[in-house]
């Protein structure tokens, strides 16, 4: 009877999977940079993957987009896009795999243009790297996608140093753009940028991604960046998802220690003042990751007081578990109170 | 009246020349810059990059000499130090601490190694009490067991240690102000405030005067205890950090918090696209430097550069419109 009631109300244009993880795992010769990754993306969703150096977040971007190079591998799970198996494909279908359906944004990317070719050029270079099309229509084309992103179509003519950074950056935005590709991989696209300019560029994102709806996986390690942008946030802790959950309930309901301690590390801009604790300690080294609970050398819950789950945290690894619809946390702690 | 502060700088300018031989151009890097430290109260320094705040800390650090303007070390003019002892003993009172605690450690030394140091060079304690005074300074800066982590060299340590371990460095000299550029911008998230907190802790207890030079306002409101912002080589806006963030006169600092990411205002902040290009301070003409961005823009801004003009209690801002000189009423 109830169910009726319940019916999930769909906030999202569309609903098919159209990226998903398998217990993703990516080794660099013995270290295990990503262990066991699970991960969803929707089309149209905005995802957004946070952690700090270190936690394999670009690892498994590099991983999506099919570019992890020796002695990276995948030493296990899967990486299904649209419903198929991307590892194991042959390089010359995964080169059209990319861009056309997957893009990525780099951090630096602004500094990834060919400084003697004219931008309008470098887009030809790149689309017809891709699909046939002839060399006047891709420059059009270019000239249209950086109106897209806000700059003036007659600077296809311009050399990358002619523009600023952040006109840099639109511009490989708008490369990403170019195929129009079903999901974009922005990873850390605006940290090196001015706060004006980093506003600007998640603003011109934003729209984008509601005119265009592709679907975005937008990693960083800036929370607070996070909450505004993403629908559904992601954290990860050592080579771990840690923690799931839609970006609104996540700011205030957060339950995994590490996602909380994240929360205050970001001292607000309005509101009360209050002392931060951060969290203390530092990432560990993933050659010898702490046994059980990644997080536990680190974690405020974690009380040797309390021997039998002191035992768990320390030997045991917590699995994903779901405590709301669309909410999982792995954490001991958090899977005892909801028993 | 007060003490002497101990530092302040007068109208301070540093130009840098551009181009070849033969084009007289300079960047206006800090252009007539003046400000006050004092003990026990840390001042942000925020702006973009660009904005010359980098270079206003390095020329309170003697690294570069001012092209005009005063510095005043406890009083006395210290821009115009030319003896060695004269610039050693200003800069073991006036410390830097810099932006990347990987490139600041020699990584053949150890931690030990790099606090007796300083301590020996400007003879702080007798040798004797080197040993005591290094596990000391490392328990104020939080790196314990001490023993331990004396003998550590920088590789073993996370980047929130080694920066731990340049502040322990700068304590050692005991100065009187410590001068910080970005000194958490290149560590991990959930270690930033560790090092916030520390500096807290350092100006309550030990009365140091800080420079905080950043970008990220969220962390300067946290901190600081006056606010200083800087657009195109010139502090637009001054005051009581809380008071200029809350109230803030000058369109330019008003740009920068909005555009700040806040957790707090969830989703629905929103600035307007750019109208124009940052001003490049080359040559600047008499003009606000704000103008081609500025949203309040009136005749008077193209016509000259508008003063410092305190147009509230202790805050002021270089604005035609929202802090006009009072003369031209």
């Amino acid at each position: 009877m109830t169910s009726v009631v319940e019916a999930p109300v769909e906030l999202r244009p569309r609903t098919e999977t159209l990226l998903e993880l398998k217990g993703l795992a990516v080794e660099y010769g013995r270290v295990r940079a990503v262990d066991g990754v699970d991960l969803e993306i929707r089309a149209g969703e905005i995802v957004g993957l946070a952690g700090e150096s270190g936690c394999g977040k670009s690892t498994v971007a590099n991983a999506v987009m099919q570019i992890l190079r020796p002695p990276a591998r995948i030493a296990g799970g899967s990486i299904l896009f649209q419903g198929e198996e991307l590892t194991g494909k042959a390089a010359e279908e995964l080169r059209r795999y990319r861009w056309r359906n997957v893009s990525m944004v780099f951090q630096s990317a602004m500094n990834a243009l060919n400084p003697v070719m004219r931008v309008g050029d470098q887009f030809v270079d790149m689309m017809r790297a891709h699909e046939r099309v002839s060399k006047r229509k891709a420059i059009a084309d270019a000239g249209e996608l950086l109106e897209l992103v806000g700059i003036d179509a007659r600077r296809v003519r311009a050399y990358p140093h002619e523009l600023s950074g952040g006109m840099r950056q639109r511009v490989i935005i708008a490369m990403a753009l170019a195929l129009r590709p079903e999901l974009v991989i922005l990873d850390e696209p605006t940290t090196a940028l001015d706060v004006v300019v980093q506003r600007e560029i998640l603003q011109q994102i934003q729209e984008l991604q509601r005119k265009l709806e592709f679907a975005v996986l937008f990693i960083t390690h800036d929370l607070s960046l996070l909450l505004e942008v993403a629908h559904r946030i992601e954290i990860m802790y050592a080579g771990e998802i840690v923690e799931t959950a839609p970006a609104e309930k996540f700011a205030t309901a957060a339950r995994h220690p590490y996602s909380r301690g994240l929360l205050q590390s970001f001292p607000p801009l309005t509101g009360p003042k209050a002392r931060l604790t951060g969290i203390p300690g530092a990432p560990p080294d993933l050659r010898d990751p702490p046994s059980g609970c990644r997080f536990h050398p680190r974690c405020p819950q974690c009380d040797p007081g309390n021997a039998a789950l002191y035992l768990r945290q320390t030997t045991e690894r917590p699995r994903l578990l779901e405590i709301a619809p669309g909410h999982h946390v792995a954490c001991h702690l958090v899977e005892e109170e909801a028993r | 009246m007060s003490a002497v502060a101990p530092l302040e700088v007068r109208n301070l300018e540093k130009r840098f020349p551009i181009g070849g031989a033969l084009h007289h151009a300079h960047v206006h890097a800090v252009d007539d810059v003046s400000f006050v430290l004092q003990p026990g109260r840390i001042t942000a320094l925020v702006g973009e990059s660009g904005s010359g705040k980098t270079t206003v800390a390095r020329l309170l650090a003697r690294l570069y000499d001012p092209t005009a303007g005063t510095v005043l070390f406890e009083g006395e003019d210290a821009s115009g130090l030319r003896r060695r002892h004269e610039i050693l003993n200003y800069r073991s009172q006036v410390q830097m601490i810099f932006q990347d605690p990987f490139g600041s450690l020699n990584p053949v030394k150890t931690v030990r190694h790099h606090l007796e140091r300083p301590l020996r060079i400007h003879r702080i304690v007798p040798s004797g009490e080197i040993r005591r005074r290094v596990h000391e300074l490392l328990e104020i800066v939080g790196l314990v067991p001490p023993e331990e982590v004396a003998a550590k060299y920088p590789h073993e340590l996370s980047g929130g240690q080694r920066q731990r371990v340049a502040i322990a460095r700068v304590l050692a000299v005991e100065p009187k102000v410590i001068l910080a550029d970005e000194p958490t911008s290149m560590l991990d998230v959930s270690i930033r405030i560790g090092i916030l907190n520390l500096m807290l802790k350092l100006k309550e207890e030990h009365d140091i005067a800080f420079l905080y030079v950043t970008h990220d306002l969220a962390s300067a409101r946290y901190i600081a205890d006056d606010l200083l912002v800087m657009y195109a080589g010139q502090v637009v806006e001054s005051g009581p950090a809380e008071r200029v963030l809350a109230e803030p006169l000058h369109p330019y600092t008003r740009l920068l918090i909005d555009a700040a990411p806040d957790p707090a205002a969830l989703a629905g902040k929103r600035i307007e696209p750019r109208k124009g290009l940052a001003a490049a301070a080359v040559d600047p003409p008499d003009a606000c430097r704000f103008l081609a961005r500025c949203p309040l823009a009136v005749a008077a801004c193209s016509a000259s550069t508008p003063a410092l003009v305190e147009a509230r209690p202790g805050q002021a801002a270089r604005c035609h419109v929202t802090a006009p000189a009072p003369s031209i009423t």
